[in-house]
């Protein structure tokens, strides 16, 4: 053992050594009071703060997509739907490698580069472990395959989606549109909440129109998560809000009769209850397939759809401008009666052509040898351009434009759907606005037979003729006719009625006299394809039309044999029946049709056959027309 | 009561006393290990089978403890020269044969076992250098720090090269502490502290770029949230919401739900102080505290200067162990790779620690029988 110094030296150093542990057990506890401040900090300081970051990260809250509202018709039929469409999701955690797994994809399915760039798109936008749309609208036997080789295809899934389906499908598509999916713009008009769980909005028509009905309130769950995103347990539900049901007043029997009646060609057709302004049946033909839409059309696809020559996806009978030609005729002889310019019963010679006294040209009549010797009412029946001619130029088109004005030309009518445009009613002011030139007299009398400049959409001529028949009375026209109320009641919409068009109770007869006899009589318009072989039951009013689509020079006949079909006149009827008791009003449009009589007026006469013999449920010895 | 040559003494103390173990810290520990048990169940998502192998781990622990304990100290203290110099030729046998892990090449495959070298040195730098001052009288002077600065720093930098920035500070604060307990004279620690200031820049070009990242994120961790930020934010999470009283035990959110990374090896205090709350951790530092003041204690009774100062050393480094992962874990320091000591999941640290503990054993048994 060590010595007496060595002793010493190892009790001084015993002592250094206690002196220096006492010292780092000071430290120590410093530090430890440093770190217990610090956690203090964290857990009782800012343990609000904290505990919201957590339940952040652990809640998240999920919308659910209410399911939208269906469609029907008057009498209950379906217009649109929603029925369970197979889609092809993938869920890209499980799925590695993404161009393998698309690789091995197309042997089952047909992916197009749309549904891949779409894909692609949406994989950048996931949340993680949510499962991303490939394709949408798989058939039956894909469905199968698919299925029967899951194990081969790791994070594919197959998931039954509601789809929005119509039934009608290409002969309501103008009226009822189509929901597609959301996009941007959409987002940018809609409060995106609302949509967080939907995939489709409504995008043109009554679906556009109706968006905030059709579409519900979305429900939410909230969730936990872990922190790869994946569900472990459902919180709490709140249960998302159907859209209403809603009931349009079109017909769609009458819808069916209407479109097949066009045979094809390009045109359009609108019916109204001018009693209280309900649509009953609103055709532009062609039409298009609007599921197609639905599932995500193909730029391929819509291509075509654009450039088809028939035009399938414009709606002719809101957005289509037309010259409404002599079916204007009733309205500027209803002026002249009410300006007191002549009276119903004073007679002209109507010869072939008009001139402005003291002008060399020559406004000619459709039929080259005039009309000779006409009343008012003759004039109508006859379609006689030489009378309105002179009554026009007598009147002057500042005291014509009132009354086309209160008919409602020049206005949109505000139906219930997208798209609608105003036509034109010419007048000085709106001539000095738009082509900031004077009014020549010679516009005023083309104007008087429904050329020129004046254009009218076939929804504002059915319109105009409900008036008519309504002895001016307006009511506001409409698609939407009911709406599923929280009770499952429907509750029905009132007529809305319009400023009247107010006339002496003599005019409107002598106005509906004459629409009568341009169909029933032998010398009216209409003779030859309704008069001649008239409904058993009932009467028709009406008046044709036949609009120039381009201008002939004062020496040139119209010929249809010698002229290429998009240069022919645009065929047009509007009526109303029964005569006496109107309870349709109908404007037919075909377009490059030729004359209005013979090819417009008859298409007039099937529909309200459809509509008068099956709504009083009459069903006479008059045979179906198809 | 049972007596043993003619003195009377309780049974649990007699059996301590043949097994030369200190019973106060034989229960310190054996509570912080059920804890960490308890902590690691719900950490490991309430895993069977991650708690029989820590289990395992620990039962190996104890009896490695138990068979260092039996070493006198004196074989303890001439078994340091050969211990530093057979860590030395490991670390560098690492550096050329060394298993991959991680990244890092830590490991030394010898057929039967992996383990990592670098553990030894946790006790052999503390053991050597008490060695060597301990053959020197006086308290160490400038020559001293010219021999044992090298000793330390040597097996510091082989394992920062691996790299294991973690492992590497303790072992240099195992070192450092032996000089700072042998009572090396302040001017000289000022100076040390000065050198090591001036060796950051120096060191920061040693560092590899994710452990630069990590000592940036320190600073900024919302800078990189979803990335190198993320352990940290999540970390502050799941201690912050744990509040006063804690979400009780198995129901943190943080760590049930995955958002905690590393939470059954580095990060398991913040899984402690989630379901625990503050009142748990204050009794968590409280337990750590008593752990090494007990080590300190034994130390100061010792009856040698090498037993002295490895004690001291051993105890320290313990805590600064501990104090250097909650820090870590509250966001104090950067995220280096330190676990929570007989907490954190994995054996390789719980076994040196043990041994450690051992060695501390061996120190009281050698006063008790000088005392006898």
């Amino acid at each position: 053992m060590a010595g007496r110094d060595d002793y010493g030296q190892e009790q001084q150093d015993q002592q250094r050594f206690v002196v220096r542990i006492l010292l780092a057990l000071v430290l120590l506890a410093a530090v430890l009071l440093l770190i217990g401040w610090r956690l203090s900090g964290l857990q009782v300081g800012a343990h609000t703060h904290f505990t919201t970051l957590s339940e952040n990260n652990r809640l998240r809250v999920e919308p659910i997509a209410p399911s939208r509202g269906v469609i029907r018709d008057r009498n209950g039929q379906l217009l649109a739907g929603n029925r369970a469409s197979y889609q092809l999701e993938v869920t890209v955690e499980q799925a590695g490698n993404l161009d393998e797994l698309l690789e091995r994809l197309h042997d089952f399915v047909e992916l197009s580069e749309a549904d891949i760039e779409r894909f692609r798109r949406g994989v950048r936008q996931r949340r993680p472990f949510q499962p991303v749309l490939l394709k949408s609208g798989l058939d039956d036997t894909t469905v199968a395959r698919i299925a029967v080789s899951r194990h081969e295809l790791p994070g594919v899934e197959i998931e039954a989606r509601p789809m929005r389906f119509y039934p009608l499908g290409d002969k309501l598509s103008h009226v009822v549109g189509y929901v597609g999916r959301i996009n941007e713009q959409d987002l940018a008009r809609v409060d995106p909440r609302a949509y967080a769980g939907s995939s489709h909005i409504g995008k043109i028509g009554v679906e556009r129109y109706y968006e905030d009905l059709l579409h519900g309130r979305p429900g939410y769950r909230q969730v936990e998560v872990n922190a790869q995103g994946r569900v472990i347990r459902e919180l709490s539900v709140t249960p998302p809000e159907a859209g209403t049901d809603i009931t349009l007043t079109i017909d769609a029997d009458l819808q069916r009769a209407a479109y097949r009646s066009l045979a094809g060609r390009e045109g359009a057709i609108v019916a109204l209850d001018p009693n209280n302004g309900e649509v009953l049946a609103l055709v532009s033909a062609p039409g298009f397939d609007p599921e197609m839409f639905v599932r995500g059309i193909s730029q391929a696809d819509f291509s075509d759809l654009q450039s088809d020559p028939s035009r399938p996806l414009f709606n002719r009978a809101l957005t289509g401008q037309y010259p409404p030609g002599s079916t204007i005729k009733p309205l500027v002889g209803l002026a002249a009666l009410d300006e007191e310019i002549t009276t119903a019963d004073r007679k002209m010679f109507a010869r072939g052509y008009f001139q402005i006294p003291g002008h060399e040209r020559r406004y000619r009549d459709w039929r080259r040898e005039g009309h000779g010797w006409v009343d008012m009412s003759r004039a109508i029946a006859v379609s006689s351009d030489v009378y309105f001619y002179d009554l026009a130029h007598t009147m002057g088109i500042d005291r014509m434009v009132p009354m086309l004005g209160a008919f409602g030309i020049g206005q949109r009518v505000g139906i219930d759907s997208t798209g609608e445009r105003a036509g034109i009613l010419p007048s000085r002011d709106w001539k000095r606005a738009t082509h900031d030139q004077v009014w020549f007299p010679g516009e005023t009398l083309i104007t008087a037979i429904g050329q020129g400049y004046m254009l009218s959409t076939p929804l504002q001529m059915a319109d105009f003729t409900a008036t008519l028949a309504g002895r001016g009375q307006r009511i506001q026209p409409r698609l939407l006719q009911s709406m599923d109320n929280d009770n499952g009641e429907f509750e029905r919409l009132l007529p809305q009625p319009r400023e009247p068009v107010q006339t002496a109770p003599e005019h409107w007869d002598t106005i509906h006299e004459s629409l009568i006899e341009a169909v029933h009589e032998r010398h009216g318009t209409a003779w030859g394809s309704i008069g001649s072989r008239p409904p058993t039951d009932y009467r028709i009013a009406g008046k044709t039309g036949t609009s120039q689509v381009f201008g002939l020079a004062q020496d040139e006949e119209y010929d249809e044999d010698e002229l290429p079909r998009h240069l022919w006149d645009h065929a047009l009827f509007v009526g109303y029946a029964p005569a006496d008791d109107p309870q349709i009003a109908v404007a037919v449009l075909v377009e490059h049709g030729g004359s209005g009589g013979r090819v417009a007026a008859p298409i007039a006469r099937e529909v309200m056959d459809a509509f008068l013999k099956d709504d009083a449920g009459m069903t006479l010895d008059v045979g179906e027309d198809q | 009561m049972i007596s043993v040559t003619g003195r009377e003494m309780p049974l649990g103390q007699w059996v301590l006393g043949r097994l030369r173990l200190d019973g106060v810290l034989l229960v310190l520990i054996g509570v912080l290990l059920l804890v960490g048990l308890a902590v690691l169940f719900s950490a490991s998502g309430e895993s069977m089978i991650a708690l029989e192998r820590q289990t395992m781990r620990i039962g190996l622990g104890v009896a490695a403890m138990v068979l260092v304990a039996q070493i006198p100290v004196r074989t303890l203290r001439s078994l340091a020269p050969w211990l530093f110099l057979a860590g030395i030729a490991l670390l560098l046998a690492v550096m050329v044969a060394g298993e991959i892990g991680k990244g890092a090449r830590r490991w030394l495959d010898l057929g039967f076992m992996r383990f990592q070298p670098s553990e030894i040195m946790k006790l052999a730098v503390p053991m050597m250098v008490a060695w060597y001052l301990s053959t020197r009288n006086d308290r160490p002077r400038f020559r001293d720090l010219l021999i044992t600065v090298p000793m330390i720093l040597v097996p510091v930098f082989l394992i920062m090269r691996q790299p294991d920035l973690g492992t590497a500070m303790l072992v240099g604060a195992a070192g450092f502490l032996v000089i700072f307990l042998a009572g090396l004279s302040w001017r000289w620690f000022v100076g040390l502290g000065l050198a090591a200031a001036a060796a950051i820049p120096a060191l920061w070009l040693q560092m590899h770029d994710y452990q630069r990242q990590r000592v940036l994120t320190l600073f900024n961790p919302e800078s990189d949230p979803l990335g190198a930020g993320y352990h940290i934010i999540q970390s502050k999470i799941a201690i912050g919401s744990g509040g006063l009283y804690g979400k009780g035990w198995l129901n943190g959110t943080q760590s049930h739900l995955d958002f905690l990374p590393e939470r059954s090896t580095d990060f398991i205090f913040a899984v402690y102080a989630e379901e625990f709350g503050f009142i748990g951790v204050a009794l968590m530092l409280l337990l750590y505290f008593a752990i090494v003041a007990r080590g300190l204690w034994i130390s100061a009774l010792a009856q040698d200067r090498f037993a002295r100062l490895l004690g001291g050393s051993l105890a320290l480094t313990f805590a600064v162990y501990m104090v250097v992962n909650i820090a870590m874990v509250t966001g104090l320091l950067p995220v280096v790779g330190v676990p929570l000591p007989l907490v954190s999941y994995g054996g390789t640290s719980l076994v040196t620690l043990m041994v450690a503990f051992g060695i501390l054993m061996s120190i009281a048994s050698q006063q008790r029988l000088v005392n006898r």
